[in-house]
């Protein structure tokens, strides 16, 4: 008999992350991202976590705003629509986080070298440029086959990767779609897999198109049921992208004394998740709902 | 100036004519998410988009989008994926053309995105590379879209984040970059090309309204200027219906 591994969203977290943990999050880039787990750490005070993804639209500033995080590795820290992530900028300037440097492609086989176990992988990118100064995973190498230079990115093993998708069963078989970003290289990188679903299905579901899953369910430590837990960020076949949210969190955290207001009103006085729904309001989430369905086609996996 | 478009509607035009028909297109965020559209619907409607969050599309997004993870980007793309082989596909050289927007510049097209100032000292940190490094290291040419000031336009940047051409010819080739290198600066003054001996940033169109004393006088060094100064063709009716159907709100391209 397997056993469930099926957590309360504060149970997974309280669990699974201890303080100073390395999380992979975000990994769709700008869908999909975990922002239900990423706000219940800022309310359990989590500290001196290493955050890496590749971009992070809002959810890093907020973590860093909340006094979180000491290290983020990544390829961009900010707004994707209006720009700078103003915590962020704050904290890497007074010296209080740590910055490592990557593209999206370092980061991307930095990963990929801990999925495939080996200490690094080739590229040909960020020669020259100033990612070197400011990412020690990155060396300059001589291709033993060709001669070529290349950069050598040294592997990343995150303790943690937190993925939120469409649909789980409580095993941890997952599916996700949509564009995945650097998902699979995170969730194959990591010592742990966490997984947050806007539904809990029956393992039927999941195995009727095993194609769809992003990882062995062996991988995964929990799974909670986390209903708009990806809100603001978009969900292919459930929301749409919540702009106004993104707009306002540029004037939200603009000054630390904006930003604690913010932090007051949307995670200390929302309590879980489904406080944040009522906050939200049943009109706001009925427009962000999808309206145009576009089904797939079934596919046969029969024999 | 009493046109009839906005400065950055006359920016995604520039834009979209750098598309030739039937190029694979790396399709950065921001107003190079109009570009690609208006390219597809006008002059290059074989070209195809590559967005790093894992979509290759081969048709315009059928709604208004504000950024490239909105889901009418992912509706009936021609492949939803991963971002590591989209990149495995440009390092092998089979992007054409890629946009990349920067905080600061300089002669060569070098571009910093990430930290403006003394990286020992003080300094301001910007958001970073994001894919803009790769896409700077690795396409065949990328395009450079930026405001046009003073303050941006330096005679050398604080930190490479996206390389151009260095310190000049035959820099790209020292460091072991495969290929590529930047072949305009869409501004808001003008057009910028790179000339072929020594790779530095040339002045070749100027948009309309603007004379080559603003753009000097924007520029952090003495920028060298076409001998043939065009000036920027303005946005066509067509073109500017297109941009207001893809941007209705002007979020973008308003004035």
């Amino acid at each position: 008999m397997v056993q469930s591994k099926l957590f309360s969203l504060a149970e997974a977290m309280a669990q699974f992350v201890p303080d100073g943990s390395s999380i992979a999050m975000g990994t769709a880039q700008e869908t999909l991202i975990p922002f239900a787990a990423g706000h219940e750490m800022m309310r359990q005070r989590k500290r001196d976590l290493t955050l890496i993804g590749p971009i992070s639209d809002i959810l890093f500033d907020q973590m860093v705003g909340a006094g979180c995080v000491r290290r983020i590795r990544a390829a961009w820290v900010g707004n994707v629509i209006t720009g700078s992530g103003y915590n962020f900028r704050r904290a890497v300037e007074s010296g209080a986080l740590t910055m490592e440097d990557h593209s999206n492609l370092t980061i991307s086989l930095a990963l990929r070298a801990g999925a495939m176990g080996v200490p690094f992988m080739p590229a040909r990118t960020a020669l020259g440029s100033d990612l070197y100064r400011t990412n020690g995973g990155l060396r300059r190498m001589r291709c033993p086959f060709t001669g070529e230079t290349l950069t050598a990115v040294a592997a990343i093993i995150p303790d943690v990767t937190i993925i939120h998708v469409q649909r789980a069963d409580e095993y941890g078989n997952a599916h996700c779609w949509g564009n995945l970003g650097i998902s699979r290289e995170a969730c194959l990188a990591a010592r742990r897999v966490i997984i947050t679903a806007e539904e809990i299905v029956d393992t039927a579901v999941i195995t009727s198109d095993p194609n769809r899953i992003v990882i062995p369910a062996f991988k995964v430590s929990a799974v909670a049921h986390a209903p708009w837990g990806a809100h603001p960020s978009p969900v292919p076949g459930w929301y749409n992208r919540d702009h106004d949210a993104f707009l306002d969190y540029q004037k939200a955290s603009k000054t630390p004394e904006a930003f604690a207001k913010w932090r007051s009103r949307w995670i200390d006085q929302a309590l879980s998740r489904e406080d944040y729904m009522t906050l939200l309001g049943e009109e706001r989430l009925a427009a962000l709902v999808i309206k145009k369905h576009a089904l797939t086609e079934p596919a046969d996996y029969g024999y | 100036m009493s046109a009839n478009y906005t400065p950055a509607q006359l920016m995604v035009t520039a834009a979209a004519r750098e598309i030739a028909n039937g190029e694979v297109v790396f399709v950065g965020m921001r107003l190079p998410l109009l570009g690609f559209q208006l390219a597809k619907s006008t002059h290059a409607p074989a070209a195809v988009g590559v967005f790093e969050l894992g979509i290759v599309r081969e048709t315009a997004a059928p709604d208004p989008i504000l950024t490239m993870g909105d889901l009418p980007n992912l509706f009936q793309a021609s492949w939803l994926a991963d971002t590591a082989d989209l990149m495995g596909l440009l390092q092998q050289g089979m992007v054409d053309v890629s946009f990349i927007g920067g905080a600061q510049v300089d002669r060569f097209g070098n571009l910093n995105t990430s930290y403006v100032g003394d990286l020992g000292g003080a300094f301001t940190r910007l958001p970073g590379s994001g894919g803009a490094c790769d896409l700077a290291c690795l396409a065949k040419r990328h395009i450079i879209i930026m405001k046009h000031e003073k303050r941006r336009f330096v005679p050398r940047v604080d930190y490479i984040t996206s390389p151009g051409y260095g310190d000049g010819s035959g820099w790209r080739n020292r460091m072991g970059l495969p290929r590529g290198g930047p072949t305009a600066v869409i501004t808001t003054l003008g057009i910028l090309r790179f000339d072929p001996a020594g790779k530095e940033m040339v002045l070749t169109s100027l948009h309309p309204g603007v004379t080559v004393d603003d753009v000097l006088a924007n520029t952090g060094w003495p920028l060298k200027i076409a001998a043939d100064l065009a000036q920027t063709p303005v946005p066509t009716a067509q073109e500017l219906a297109f941009l207001k159907q893809f941007d209705p709100q002007g979020f973008w391209t308003g004035g």
